[in-house]
């Protein structure tokens, strides 16, 4: 990988100084970054391993770089730049991107960079994890080898299966949390440190698989006395990797791979919960270096050009750089004029309300509050407003069966924030929570759905359910509800059941 | 050294073609063909490689969009252009139906695979010219997606220095129209193994429409074969019931004539087909013949066997007949053939085909030997 990517050098450094030189001079706050120039299959190699030079072997990494190859040649895509949620930060830019391009991109990093570091919800990532992530592909590496690569890679794909089931919950760091943070930070420096070791020493496992052991011991003491499974007391329902973990009848391996998963998982949480705001705030932040700073008077077609592209609205989606850039600069402008509060929503004069400035200043304050400490569903709750949501053109829209195409189907506030909260809440995952691990008093598990008006999609349910089997090694359930029925579906390793 | 990540690349394409040749039987025997692409490749569906999970069904769920309109209006038109400066980029489920392109090779070893074809060994000598351009020349005009920027600007410099107007302080290029150079084309002459296929089919009265789809689909197949052993393949298609024509592939595949049957019709066309085109001794022939095995007369089945043993086995790799079961056909010229033609017969191939289930066992009866 290091002969792939190049550091900067020649007038890109330059730039990069005077970038980041603006960055500072505006109050942007970030661990250094490092950037790093590669050409464009590089650039989708490492977009397909999630931004990381080092990914444990799977197919699915393939498959993306498949589809982002794809999508290049074609035209159809190209990634101007990727940065990495690390300490320090590192950033690859695009070596075919003209100089304008590469200015744009850098003040867009220098935006990510800051919110990385100061948004709330990415306390408690692990900012060593470009080295955790080789790590974790070193020790899968090594138990394909022992035990075979499709042993280990069909193991992956079932637990990829329910790598949507955690606890946005589990991102506030409690001491608990914390405690166990900097244990796995000490065990990976540790594995990393042996890794030149002899080969039986890396598959030793990281001290939680051993606490799990432990855990595990004690169960069966208690189940050889009393002769009958418990029904544990689920701490954290939601965090059903966990509780795989810690409970489910796994090999020490296996255990091993799912924990390393999980914690992938946890690491790109954040950024699964912040897209418009992070997208916004970065673009915000390059817009504003650039064309109160940056920007020379003969690069401003191709600025204007690049920043349009990203900006583009589309009718089909949802654009969250443009709608996050715009609630930035919405919610700066209201609290620069004071169109916020008490008395400002409660003035019933239009005349009034239209012409209201208070001179008060805040804006800037504002915004860089409102990073710190929102995620986009908060974000949209709080300043998503009518008067943006009309200056937005925003509208949902429904397939009519009748005229066989995508219509308009309301423009209405209230609907539209609804359904834009909706689509956010639990990054866009249903919620499923572990109810019990003895149902009907014969180990089953038993999972919930909890409804929020949307059913789910049965055809992945059962497949997923065959795949949590497949951990679980006891019948599984799940409790949710189709067309306002409820419904319990069930896996118990030959068929598949529906119940009311 | 290349970047674990082709691996994973080369993991993932054996996957899909793995599900491809676990689905083989199913696509051959619904009809499903591959639909081919500009490029030469070929597009299959893939439904179920996404990795199974807790999810939203989108069921009349809609979306979210932005832009001017009122409610009833359409939403579907131009996409927005998003070059996207992704940093999660694949991280999202995508509810699309994948799919998946395999070249005509891919497709073709996989079909291999599946029934141990044999590789064909051509005969005669590499007598066929083809001709391949290569773009290894450079000349002064072109689409602007040939043009060569390298060359261009070379020119444009040559011509500034030339004429003084190249400035060492300001070293600025501007590329004049009889500058730019275009990437062209050289004709390479090589030498190739050819092949033709003769496809004829009797369309009279007793073929109905679910014989002609399994016509249709195991000839896709065999070409996809063929095609993949020989670079250049010729096809022609003949139909006949009492009289024969040549028509073009569409016409062979939708034609329902009505009428009697006399073979030897196709045959003797067939025979001329070859005579006026094909030097055998310069191309590999593939004759394939599908009927429902009723001909008009036992004096019609004799002048077949005559047409078929002095002029069309000589010229012919392998004679290939594959008899469709029909309601109304009597089965009886496959009775003849084999009569004559024992199984060991080195140049003729018979094959019963009962249903579309039976498409991939004919296939390998037809290229099972490898000729």
């Amino acid at each position: 990988m290091i002969e792939r990517t190049k550091p900067l050098e020649g007038e890109l450094l330059r730039i990069r100084d005077e970038i980041h030189q603006y960055a500072i001079e505006f109050g942007l706050d970030f661990y250094p970054v490092f950037f790093e120039v590669c050409d464009y299959d590089t650039i989708n190699i490492l977009a397909a391993q999630g931004g990381f030079p080092s990914r444990y072997p799977h197919w699915r990494f393939g498959m993306d770089y498949d589809q982002l190859s794809k999508g290049y040649a074609y035209g159809l895509q190209k990634i101007y730049e990727m940065v990495i949620n690390t300490n320090p930060c590192y950033a690859y830019l695009l070596n075919a991107n003209h100089l304008v391009d590469q200015k744009i991109v850098m003040a867009h990093v220098y935006g990510h960079a800051d919110f990385f570091k100061n948004n709330a919800w990415f306390a408690t990532t692990d900012r060593n994890m470009m080295s955790v992530m080789a790590n974790h592909g070193t020790k899968i590496r090594r138990y394909m080898e022992r035990f075979g690569q499709n042993r280990v890679e069909e193991f992956i794909d079932k637990v990829l299966s329910i790598e949507n089931l955690i606890d946005t919950g589990m991102l506030f760091e409690t001491e608990e949390l914390k405690r166990q943070r900097v244990e796995r930070e000490k065990n990976a420096l540790d594995e990393i440190a042996k890794s030149e070791d002899e080969r039986s020493q890396a598959l030793k496992s990281f001290m939680r698989t051993k606490d799990r052991g432990q855990k595990e011991n004690k169960v069966k003491v208690e189940e050889d006395s009393t002769n009958q499974i418990i029904d544990r007391k689920i701490n954290f329902p939601r965090d059903i990797m966990y509780f795989l973990l810690t409970h489910a009848p796994l090999e020490e391996w296996e255990a091993d791979i799912l924990g390393i998963l999980r914690d992938e998982s946890y690491y790109f949480l954040p950024q699964r919960l912040t897209k418009i705001m992070n997208e916004g705030w970065a673009s915000y932040w390059h817009s504003h270096i650039m064309t109160t700073r940056a920007l020379k008077a003969s690069e401003i077609i191709d600025y204007a050009d690049h920043h349009a592209g990203v900006m583009a609205m589309s009718r089909q989606n949802i654009n969250p750089y443009k709608i996050g850039i715009e609630l930035y600069r919405d919610i700066e402008y209201r609290w620069n004029t004071g169109k916020f509060g008490k008395e400002y929503n409660e003035c019933d004069d239009m005349v009034l309300k239209s012409k209201w400035n208070k001179d008060l200043n805040l804006g800037r304050a504002k915004i860089f509050d409102v990073r710190k400490s929102h995620n986009d569903v908060s974000f949209i709750d709080e300043f998503f407003t009518q008067d943006f949501c009309e200056r937005q053109q925003l509208f949902t829209y429904k397939f009519n069966p009748r005229t066989g195409r995508n219509e308009i189907e309301s423009k209405d506030f209230m609907t539209i924030k609804t359904k834009l909260l909706d689509s956010l809440s639990n990054f866009g995952s249903p919620v499923i929570e572990v109810e019990s691990s003895n149902y009907q008093n014969r180990g089953e598990l038993l999972l919930k759905h909890i409804h929020r008006g949307v059913d789910l999609d049965f055809g992945y349910a059962s497949d997923t359910l065959r795949n949590l089997y497949s951990l679980w090694k006891r019948p599984v359930n799940i409790v949710s509800k189709q067309e306002e029925q409820n419904i319990v579906l069930s896996f118990d390793g030959k068929e598949f059941k529906q119940s009311k | 050294m290349d970047h674990p990540i082709k691996r994973d690349h080369s993991r993932f394409r054996k996957i899909v073609k793995g599900r491809v040749r676990d689905n083989l039987k199913k696509y051959v025997s619904r009809g499903e063909m591959p639909s081919p692409k500009g490029d030469g490749t070929y597009k299959i569906p893939m439904p179920s490689i996404d990795t199974p999970r807790f999810k939203f069904g989108d069921k009349n769920q809609g979306g979210m969009g932005q832009g001017q309109g009122q409610e009833g209006d359409p939403v579907d038109g131009q996409e927005g252009d998003q070059p996207g400066e992704g940093k999660e980029v694949g991280n999202q489920a995508g509810n699309k139906e994948l799919e998946v392109d395999l070249s005509l090779e891919e497709l073709a070893s996989i079909l291999g695979e599946e029934l141990s074809l044999p590789n064909i060994e051509p005969k005669g000598k590499k007598a066929i010219q083809s001709v391949t351009n290569k773009y290894t020349s450079i000349g002064m005009t072109g689409p602007n997606s040939l043009k060569h920027f390298k060359r261009t600007y070379k020119e444009a410099m040559k011509r500034q220095i030339a004429s003084g107007t190249y400035d060492f302080n300001d070293p600025r290029i501007i590329p004049h129209k009889r500058d730019f150079r275009y990437r062209a084309s050289d004709a390479k002459v090589e030498f190739e193994n050819s092949a033709v296929v003769i496809y004829m089919m009797d369309v009279s009265g007793s073929m109905g429409d679910e014989q002609k789809e399994i016509v249709r689909t195991e000839s896709f197949w065999i070409n996809l074969w063929l095609k993949s052993q020989y670079k250049d393949i010729e096809v022609r298609y003949i139909i006949h019931d009492a009289t024969a024509k040549e028509v073009d592939e569409e016409t062979f595949f939708k034609t329902r004539e009505s009428g009697g049957t006399l073979i030897s019709s196709a045959l003797k066309l067939c025979k001329e087909i070859i005579e006026k085109d094909y030097d055998p001794s310069e191309w590999n022939i593939y004759p394939f013949h599908f009927s429902d095995g009723d001909n008009w007369s036992a004096d019609d089945t004799k002048l077949c066997l005559e047409i078929l043993d002095n002029e069309i086995l000589p010229a012919s790799n392998v004679f290939c007949y594959g008899q469709v079961e029909s309601r109304y056909g009597s089965g009886q010229f496959y009775k003849d053939l084999s009569g004559k033609y024992t199984e060991a017969h080195e140049k003729v191939i018979l094959s019963k085909i009962k249903n579309k289930d039976a498409i991939l066992d004919s296939i390998k009866d037809f290229l099972g030997k490898g000729k």
